[in-house]
């Protein structure tokens, strides 16, 4: 009656193993660490680097317990933090040559003290939120219309001289609001405009009407693409604060959507809020020029002579000089989008490029007059140029035109998000901002600890007290429950805040609930006289339902702030719902599992050791069992 | 151990009447003071700089605020935090200024007065923000409350769904109440326990009709008001248990989590001892007054099988 199969405690197992194995990372503290992440957008941390990071710290005789690579940085960590420090001369020495113009940024940073075993089994500590860890958060606002409206007023400079290039006449094009109207003097005017849009303008939809004499049109920008516009733009300003984040040498920054139009960037150990919000305005320029082509100019270029006046040297990112002249034909402004792909003729990898109406025609006209020369592509970061690419012109271009030749996928990819990455495709701005200082976080953190511990082990004292060896069961399936609870967060990778902290210690208030309602469901099944092994059964039988109930009640709580909550009421639902449902696994199934490897091979049980059964006797005199 | 040796069936429902005029009065009161004084929303709703300052010694609130209200602030906030030695200070959104220019001129009327000040957090909310969260804040209530009336119209019957959510109801306004009365600051965390305790609340209802459900299966001689009566005295040991054990852990929360979890424990605290008197004597008073009838919850034709004409348990007492 009380007995599993097989295959149920071999779950059992699995399931404690695995969350053995994934909740261990959590208890192994953190070690002194030296992280490597590139300081500008022109230069990758890749395999390369982590060969060229280990050779110069293999000659300095360093050995760090663990190299990693990940998501664009990396990290060697070291056992002591005299080792640290002087790892962090050597790399610093070996990939920053010259300090003034540094491709790398060589942090100090912390990272988990887990085993490499467990590493290579992709288990890794939580994170820390910042109210336990300290440091700067900031919630960045988009402005979603401000960037509709933009591409609103491209698109009226474009129709503008479309029209006038396709000779249709008598037209008005202006923008108003995001959407464009444009007024025709005869009827075939619109019906040619109209053809036009559809076949040139996809992104647009029309409607008109008529008044009098007066033909219009109201070009609008179909929703699908105003939300494709949005979420590129936002997708564009977090490739863009990453790059200037990555400047302030933060150990691991958070930089993440939310909702629609929000961003948050996250700074751990930041102390410095102006410079954290100096270094997110700051704006990367793009600049395209063309390449000095006279004869000084090639002697500069190929044999490092003087630069001819009127003409600036940049490097490109090999290092090669190019020669360009110091005046600027179009700004990263002009440039609407650069998008990878690839050529149908040539099957080479290309980026297009889109130019507003002004850009476009600046380029028609200088792609003219500059036939067969070099056209420089400049990102200005930091007040420093670098040369992306130089093509040369190969025809007349407009506002659509594509860079191709020898190039990898993966660096027209790479080009073209540089491109975009050139400024912020919307503006933003700080909504919200917190800074936790690091003894705070420090306090938090133990603070929380503290109050879960306590908690777990007043209840554990009292279930024991009060339900004897199934308060037992009823503790050990509790330790399983918060067991559990850590190793799922861990492996989604969560981020720990205090009101995490707070719903597991909430948590495991609620999931003892499961356990009183079997365990009282037993002893009165015991105080009806039912016979021990039959009790059982028909406790955790019968509280199942009712367990079912309550859990899924308080599951759609949960569920309801997870989706309309935000910050510090997330942290605490996810936790929550998370907790509601490893609680249905521990306290039922689990508890079951040791009371049925406890009682369920004892063929005849006489009693059962869950506290005091007593029952009232017909006569009102009440006659106590002991266990 | 054992706590509870009830021998009868409590007949909790006769005294349903007063309690639930009780009830009905605290519920009044708490609209009251919700009414009349309102929520001390936290920065996170009302949007504003909070600032949290530390010193070496045990720090003047007086001088602190004496401090801070030359340099214009009208009504500022002034509140010791933690422990005597930190401030918390609130300041509202003032035109013309950024949150730096605002924080920077506080610190520095500080250090004049006592060097040893420190800024230990600051925290800026846009206005914009706050809307949302209240907003937010309402619609995630809305659901909640939606929810579960749902999924026990589906599982029980919509009587008991209309009960337990108007008793929930009642605790969570219970809950607002109190923090109007004594103007307690409410962020976003005590928003999360307010529903949590929505959520968990629910499950002493739950319950209880799940226990009313079985017994008008078991019992089939016995009256309505009998079979709650019965209902809630065979859990009350259960119910008195699990909310003395989260209790434990809320309280654990409240002396060890330090003064961010401070209020997010007691509004749990609130809930909680609200949450038994109200599940049992709300819910299951208006699940009476209702007329929950035996028909409700036993579905099906009922079969009347050998035994239980006169079941041998039926009106037994435990």
């Amino acid at each position: 009656m009380n007995r599993y199969p097989v295959w149920k405690y071999a779950i059992i197992v699995i399931v404690l193993l695995v969350g053995l194995i994934y909740s261990l990372p959590n208890f192994f503290g953190e070690a002194p660490a030296v992280q490597v992440s590139a300081a500008k957008s022109t230069v990758k941390v890749d395999a390369a680097t982590q060969s060229r990071v280990e050779e110069a710290l293999k000659a300095a005789g360093l050995a760090p317990d663990l190299l990693t690579l990940e998501g664009g940085s990396l990290r060697a960590r070291f056992a002591t933090p005299d080792e640290q420090l002087k790892a962090r001369d050597t790399v610093q020495r070996t990939l920053v040559p010259d300090p003034a113009d540094p491709p790398y940024v060589v942090a100090l940073n912390l990272v988990s003290r887990s085993p490499a075993w467990l590493t290579a089994l992709h288990a890794f500590p939580m994170y820390l939120g910042l109210d336990l860890r300290g440091g700067v958060d900031f919630l960045l606002q988009v402005d979603m219309k401000g960037a509709i409206d933009k591409k609103a007023e491209s698109f009226a400079s474009d129709l503008r001289t479309t029209f006038r290039d396709k000779g249709i006449r008598g037209t008005s094009v202006s923008r108003n609001g995001q959407t464009v109207e444009v007024s025709f003097r005869d009827a075939a005017a619109l019906e040619a405009a109209k053809r036009l849009i559809q076949d040139q303008f996809q992104d647009l939809s029309t409607t008109d009407s008529q008044d009098g004499s007066n033909w219009r049109l109201v070009a609008t920008i179909k929703p699908e693409a105003a939300r494709r516009l949005q979420d590129a733009a936002l997708k564009q300003n977090i490739t863009t604060l990453h790059n200037r984040i990555n400047e302030l040498g933060v150990a691991e920054p958070v930089i993440q959507q939310q909702g629609l139009d929000r961003i948050v960037v996250q700074l751990p150990g930041v102390q410095d809020t102006a410079k954290a919000k100096d270094i997110l305005g700051r704006t990367a320029t793009l600049e395209m020029r063309l390449v000095d082509e006279s004869a000084e100019g090639r002697a500069a270029e190929l044999s490092g002579g003087p630069v001819p006046f009127g003409s600036e040297k940049f490097l490109e990112r090999n290092g090669r000089p190019v020669i360009v002249k110091k005046q600027v034909l179009v700004t990263g402004e002009n440039l609407t989008d650069a998008q990878p792909g690839f050529d149908q003729q040539s099957n080479q990898p290309k980026v297009d490029l889109t130019m507003d109406a002004k850009g476009g025609r600046i380029m028609r006209d200088v792609s003219r007059e500059n036939y067969k020369k070099r056209m420089a592509m400049l990102i200005f970061e930091k007040g420093k140029g670098e040369v992306l690419t130089a093509p040369s012109i190969n025809g007349e271009l407009g506002n659509r035109f594509q860079i191709s030749g020898s190039m990898t996928v993966a660096e027209a990819a790479d080009l073209a998000l540089l491109l975009r990455a050139g400024s912020l495709a919307a503006p933003m701005e700080i909504i919200q901002e917190r800074t936790i200082g690091p003894s705070l976080g420090a306090d938090n953190i133990e603070k929380g600890f503290k109050s879960v511990m306590y908690g777990f082990l007043a209840i554990m004292v009292f279930m024991c007290a009060y339900y004897a060896l199934f308060g037992l069961f009823s503790s050990i399936a509790l330790a399983v429950n918060l067991m559990l609870l850590v190793a799922i967060l861990s492996m989604l990778q969560a981020t720990l805040t205090l009101p995490g902290i707070a719903a597991m210690a909430l948590a495991i208030g609620v999931a003892i609930d499961s356990n009183v309602l079997i365990n009282e469901r037993v002893r009165e099944e015991l105080r009806n006289g039912a016979a021990p092994q039959a009790a059982i059964h028909a406790g955790y039988d019968r509280a199942w339902g009712t367990i079912l109930d309550s859990n899924v009640t308080t599951l759609i709580a949960g569920i309801a702030l997870l989706a309309f909550g935000s910050g510090p009421v997330r942290g605490f639902a996810v936790v929550h719902c998370i907790g509601i449902v490893t609680s249905m696994f521990s306290a039922v199934f689990f508890s079951r599992g040791l009371v049925n490897f406890w009682y369920g091979q004892k063929k005849k049980l006489k009693t059962v050791s869950i506290g005091t059964v007593w029952r009232p006797k017909t006569d009102g005199t009440a006659v106590a069992e002991g266990k | 151990m054992e706590f509870f040796r009830i021998h009868k069936t409590i007949p909790f429902m006769r005294h349903a009447l007063v309690l639930n005029i009780v009830s009905f009065v605290t519920f009044a009161l708490a609209v009251f003071f919700l009414l009349h004084r309102g929520l001390h929303l936290s920065v996170e709703f009302t949007g504003g700089t909070v600032m949290e300052v530390a010193y070496q010694q045990s720090a003047d609130i007086g001088k602190v605020r004496e401090a801070i209200g030359k340099l214009g602030y009208p009504d500022v906030q002034v509140q010791s935090y933690g422990t005597s030695r930190d401030v918390q200070i609130r300041l509202p959104a003032q035109k013309g200024m950024n949150s730096d220019q605002q924080s920077a001129q506080v610190m520095q009327a500080l250090k004049t007065v006592d060097p040893s000040a420190t800024q230990r957090g600051i925290e800026v909310v846009g206005p914009q923000v706050g809307e949302e969260l209240t907003t937010n804040g309402l619609k995630a209530l809305g659901m909640v409350v939606v929810g579960i009336m749902i999924y026990l119209a589906i599982r029980f019957e919509w009587k008991f769904a209309v009960a337990t959510v108007l008793a929930n109801l009642h605790d969570v306004v219970i809950i607002l109440g109190f923090f109007a009365f004594f103007q307690w600051e409410f962020s976003l965390a005590v928003l999360a326990a307010v529903l949590a305790v929505l959520g968990y609340s629910v499950n002493e209802s739950v319950v209880i009709f799940d226990r009313v459900r079985e017994n008008f299966r078991r019992y089939r001689k016995m009256s309505t008001v009998e079979i709650i009566d019965n209902a809630i005295t065979s859990t009350i040991s259960r119910t008195i248990i699990t909310h003395g054990s989260t209790q434990l852990v809320v309280l654990s929360m409240f002396f060890f989590g330090g003064p961010t979890l401070h209020y997010f424990a007691l509004a749990l605290t609130i809930g909680i001892l609200f949450g038994i008197y109200s599940s049992a004597f709300v819910a299951a008073a208006i699940a009476m007054w209702l007329g929950v009838k035996r028909e409700d919850l036993v579905k099906g034709p009922t079969k009347r099988d050998g035994g239980s004409e006169d079941d041998p348990n039926a009106g037994a007492v435990v």
